[in-house]
C-alpha cells in the first residue's frame, strides 16, 4: 500500500512548481523557440535586414555535401567516444572492484579526471600529441620513427580528439560502473564460484547482465556528452580541421554562427542537431531498453 | 536654531556639489576593443593620455575578449540598442560592418565635426582596405600589419647562404634553391607559413596584382565571384606541394602556433607570418639570430605591388548624441597624432597609420635601431595600391577563409590536387557569397 499525501488546496501544487516551470520556460523553451524562428529567417548579424524564408536554410544545409559529411563524422566520433570510454570505464571498474588494498585511494584517483573541463583536457592532450611541440609526439617520432601528424592528417586528428574526449569520460563511467558492481549480490557470485565458473564466465553471465541498467544509462549520457560537450576539445585541439575532418555538428554550429555570423544557417543546424539527439535517444529507449533488466 | 543652520549649510553644500557635478561631468565615450595583455596596456595608456589632455570628454575603454568575441558583443549590443560609440572589428568583418546600417562612416563623422583630415598623409594600403568604392573612409584603421618572411640567419650561413636583402625581395625560384641547400645541409625542413590563406593566397594575389575576386575584389558589388583558381595561384600552390616532397615546405597548422614553434625549434629556416610577430620572436628566440625580409615574388613580376594588411579598425556606431560624436571625432583625431602613432608602433609593432609618424620615426633614427620594423612598411608602401591590391571586400569572408584553409589542407594531405582544391574553394566560396548577397537584396 503506497502512502499518498493529498493536497486539499488546488492552487498550491501549481504555485509550488511555478519556479521550476518559469526557469524552464525562460532558459529552455524561449531560446529554443527563438532558435526555431531564427532558423526560418535570413538576416544580417545585427538584425537590421530580416527576411522570412521558410525552410530555405534547412534545404541549403541538406544540399551541402559537407554538412552531410559533418553528420557522418559526428556519428562516427560519438560512437567511438562512447565505445572507448564505456569499455575502458567498465574494465577499470571491474579491476578496481577486485583491488584488495588501498581501494579508496585507487577509486579517488580514477575519478579525478572527471573534474577536468573538456577544454583543459583538449589542451593537455595537445601538449602531449601536437607534432610540433607535443612531448609524446616528438618522442614517438624520435624513437619509433612513427609518422604521426594530426595537424596534417584527418585520421590522426580524429584519433587525437577521440582520445581527449574519451579520457575524462572514462572516469564518469567508472563511477557508475563501480556503483553498479557494488550492487551485484555476493551470493550469486559465490554460487557461481561453487559451480566452478571462471572469473570471465562469472562476469559475462552474472555481473554484466546485472549491470545493464547502468550500461544503458551511461550509453545515453555518453552519446549526449560526445554530441555537445566535446566542443571544448575540438575547439582547443583541431578547430574542426584538418580539411574539416573533425568538424562535428556542434562545432559547425559555433563556427557558422558565432565566428561566421551566419545566424540563420547556424540556428537551422542547431535545430537539426537537437532533433538528431532526440531521435537517437528515443531509439535507444525503444529498442535497447527492452534488453535492460532493472530488477535483480 | 542650531539645527536650522546645519540644514542650511548642508543644503547649500549639496546644491553646490550637484551643480559642479552637472557642469563638470564630462561626456562619456565608450570604446569596445579586442586588445589584450601587452597591447591592452598600450591601449589603456593612450586612453589615459587622451582623458588627461582635456576635460570635456572621458573615454572608457573595455576589452571584450578576442576579435570574434568583441564583434559578437557589438552585435548583441546593437540588437539591444546599447551599443558603444566605437567598436573595434577585424579586417575580415569589414563588409559585414559596412553594410550593417548600424555605422556612422568615419569620413562623414570627421567632416560633420569640422575636422579637415588630410587623408593623403595616411598609409594608402591601410586606408584603402577600409574605404568604400568611391574612396570614402568607412572606419578608422587602428592596428594594421602585413606578412613578411622571417629567416634563420645561422642556418642560412651554415648552408653557405648570404643574408637576404631587406628591400629587394627574392624570387620564389631563388627561395626554392636556397631551401634546397638548407635542407641538404641537414635542417629537418625548409619553410613554414602561418595563416596560409592570408599569406599564400590573399597576399600572393595582391603582390602579383592578380584579382582575388571579380568586381575589383568585391569593392564594386556584392555579386562578385572568387577567382583564386587561376593558373598563377594554382601554380604557387602546386610549387609548395612539390616542395613538400623534399621537405622544402611543410605544413605546421592554420594559425601561427605550430609554424612558429617549428621556426623556434630550428626545424624550419624560413617562416612567413605577420610583422607583428617580431615581438614574440624577440622574446622566444634565444639561441640563434634571425632576420626579416620581404615576401618572395615571382621572377616575372618586375614591379611587385604592395602587400595587404591584416588587423582591425575602429567603427563608429549610430544612435548617440551629437556632443558625444564630437568627442568621438576628437578621440579619433587624437589617436592619429604622430605622438600616439609612434608610441603605438614602437610598443606593439603594428604600423603607424600616417606617413608623418613614419617620417618622424625615421628622422629620429628608430629604424636604424630596429631595422626589422621597416621591412613591413616598405613592402606595403612600395607602390600605390591598384584596384586589385588595395584589399578584399567579401561577405562571409570568415567562412571563405575557412574554406580556403580546408581545401589547402586537403592539398597538403594528398586528398586533392591543387587545381581541384582551388576549384572547390571557388565553388564553395561562391555559394557563401551568394548567400550573403541575398541578405541585402
Amino acid at each position: 500500500m503506497i502512502k499518498r499525501s493529498i493536497f486539499s488546496n488546488r492552487i498550491l501544487p501549481y504555485l509550488l512548481i511555478l519556479p521550476q516551470v518559469l526557469v524552464t520556460l525562460t532558459f529552455f523553451y524561449w531560446p529554443a523557440l527563438q532558435g526555431l524562428y531564427q532558423a526560418l529567417m535570413r538576416s544580417d548579424p545585427f538584425g537590421l535586414h530580416n527576411r522570412f524564408i521558410w525552410f530555405e536554410n534547412f534545404i541549403d544545409l541538406f544540399k551541402d555535401p559537407l554538412y552531410l559529411k559533418s553528420i557522418a563524422i559526428t556519428l562516427m566520433f560519438s560512437a567511438a567516444v562512447a565505445a572507448v570510454s564505456i569499455s575502458f570505464g567498465l574494465f577499470i571498474a571491474a579491476m578496481a572492484n577486485r583491488a584488495l588494498r588501498c581501494k579508496a585511494v585507487i577509486r579517488t584517483l580514477l575519478i579525478w579526471p572527471y573534474a577536468v573541463a573538456p577544454a583543459i583536457s583538449g589542451i593537455l592532450w595537445l601538449f602531449l600529441l601536437h607534432p610540433s611541440y607535443g612531448i609524446v609526439a616528438l618522442a614517438i617520432k624520435k624513437w619509433f620513427g612513427a609518422d604521426w601528424n594530426p595537424v596534417l592528417r584527418g585520421s590522426d586528428a580524429m584519433i587525437m580528439v577521440i582520445m581527449a574526449s574519451a579520457w575524462k569520460q572514462i572516469s564518469y563511467n567508472f563511477v557508475f560502473f563501480m556503483a553498479g558492481l557494488q550492487a551485484v549480490p555476493h551470493s550469486l557470485i559465490e554460487a557461481a564460484v561453487m559451480d566452478g565458473a571462471s572469473p570471465f564466465r562469472r562476469f559475462w553471465a552474472i555481473t554484466f547482465p546485472l549491470l545493464s541498467p547502468t550500461l544503458f544509462f551511461v550509453t545515453v549520457m555518453n552519446l549526449i556528452y560526445s554530441f555537445f560537450e566535446t566542443f571544448g576539445v575540438i575547439h582547443t585541439v583541431t578547430q574542426g580541421g584538418p580539411g574539416g575532418a573533425t568538424n562535428i555538428l556542434v562545432y559547425k554550429v559555433y563556427q557558422d554562427g558565432f565566428i561566421g555570423l551566419n545566424l540563420g544557417s547556424s540556428s537551422a543546424q542547431s535545430i537539426v542537431l537537437m532533433s538528431l539527439i532526440v531521435v537517437i535517444t528515443l531509439l535507444q529507449f525503444k529498442y535497447v531498453e527492452r534488453k535492460v533488466h532493472y530488477a535483480i | 536654531m542650531k539645527k536650522g543652520k546645519f540644514v542650511l549649510i548642508a543644503s547649500v553644500l549639496i546644491a553646490v556639489f550637484a551643480f559642479s557635478q552637472a557642469f563638470a561631468a564630462p561626456v562619456e565615450i565608450h570604446w569596445w576593443h579586442a586588445m589584450r595583455s601587452a597591447r591592452g596596456e598600450v591601449v589603456k595608456k593612450m586612453v589615459e593620455e587622451f582623458n588627461a589632455s582635456q576635460t570635456k570628454y572621458v573615454v572608457i575603454e573595455t576589452n571584450k575578449g578576442n576579435y570574434d568575441e568583441t564583434v559578437n558583443a557589438g552585435v548583441a549590443a546593437i540588437r539591444a540598442n546599447k551599443q558603444p560609440h566605437i567598436l573595434q572589428s577585424f579586417e575580415v568583418g569589414t563588409q559585414t560592418m559596412m553594410l550593417s546600417g548600424a555605422i556612422y562612416p568615419v569620413y562623414q563623422l570627421m567632416k560633420d565635426n569640422g575636422y579637415d583630415v588630410d587623408w593623403s598623409d595616411y598609409l594608402q594600403p591601410v586606408l584603402s582596405y577600409y574605404m568604400d568604392a568611391d574612396g570614402n573612409l568607412m572606419s578608422m584603421p587602428f592596428n594594421s600589419s602585413t606578412p613578411v618572411m622571417y629567416y634563420n640567419v645561422d642556418l642560412f650561413k651554415k648552408a653557405g647562404l648570404a643574408p637576404l636583402s631587406k628591400e629587394k625581395p627574392v624570387t620564389w625560384e631563388e627561395l626554392g634553391d636556397m631551401l634546397k641547400l638548407i635542407v641538404d645541409s641537414g635542417v629537418p625542413g625548409g619553410m613554414v607559413t602561418a595563416w596560409q590563406s592570408w599569406t599564400q593566397i590573399e597576399n600572393y594575389s595582391a603582390i602579383h596584382n592578380i584579382p582575388f575576386a571579380s568586381k575589383a575584389n568585391g569593392y564594386q558589388g556584392l555579386d562578385c565571384e572568387l577567382l583564386i583558381n587561376n593558373d598563377k595561384v594554382v601554380g604557387h600552390i602546386t610549387r609548395l606541394k612539390d616542395w613538400m616532397s623534399d621537405k622544402r615546405f611543410f605544413y605546421g597548422g592554420q594559425k601561427y602556433q605550430g609554424p612558429k614553434a617549428e621556426f623556434i625549434a630550428q626545424n624550419a629556416a624560413v617562416y612567413i607570418d605577420s610583422i607583428s610577430g617580431i615581438a614574440k620572436l624577440k622574446k622566444a628566440v634565444k639561441d640563434f639570430t634571425w632576420d626579416v625580409a620581404p615576401l618572395p615574388v615571382e621572377a616575372w613580376m618586375k614591379e611587385p605591388q604592395n602587400s595587404i594588411i591584416g588587423g582591425a579598425s575602429n567603427w563608429v556606431l549610430k544612435g548617440h548624441k551629437k556632443e558625444e560624436y564630437a568627442g568621438v571625432a576628437a578621440f579619433l583625431e587624437f589617436l592619429a597624432t604622430p605622438a600616439m602613432q609612434e608610441y603605438w608602433h614602437m610598443e606593439t609593432g603594428y604600423f603607424p597609420i600616417t606617413k608623418s609618424a613614419y617620417r618622424s620615426l625615421k628622422a629620429k633614427g628608430y629604424y636604424d635601431k630596429q631595422p626589422y620594423q621597416e621591412v613591413g612598411i616598405q613592402q606595403m608602401t612600395r607602390r600605390d595600391p591598384t584596384e586589385i591590391s588595395r584589399g578584399l571586400r567579401l561577405g562571409y569572408f570568415i567562412q571563405i577563409r575557412n574554406i580556403i584553409n580546408e581545401e589547402l589542407e586537403m592539398v597538403w594531405n594528398d586528398t586533392k590536387s591543387p587545381q581541384a582544391a582551388m576549384d572547390d574553394a571557388v565553388k564553395r566560396g561562391n555559394e557563401q557569397l551568394r548567400q550573403f548577397e541575398k541578405i541585402y537584396q
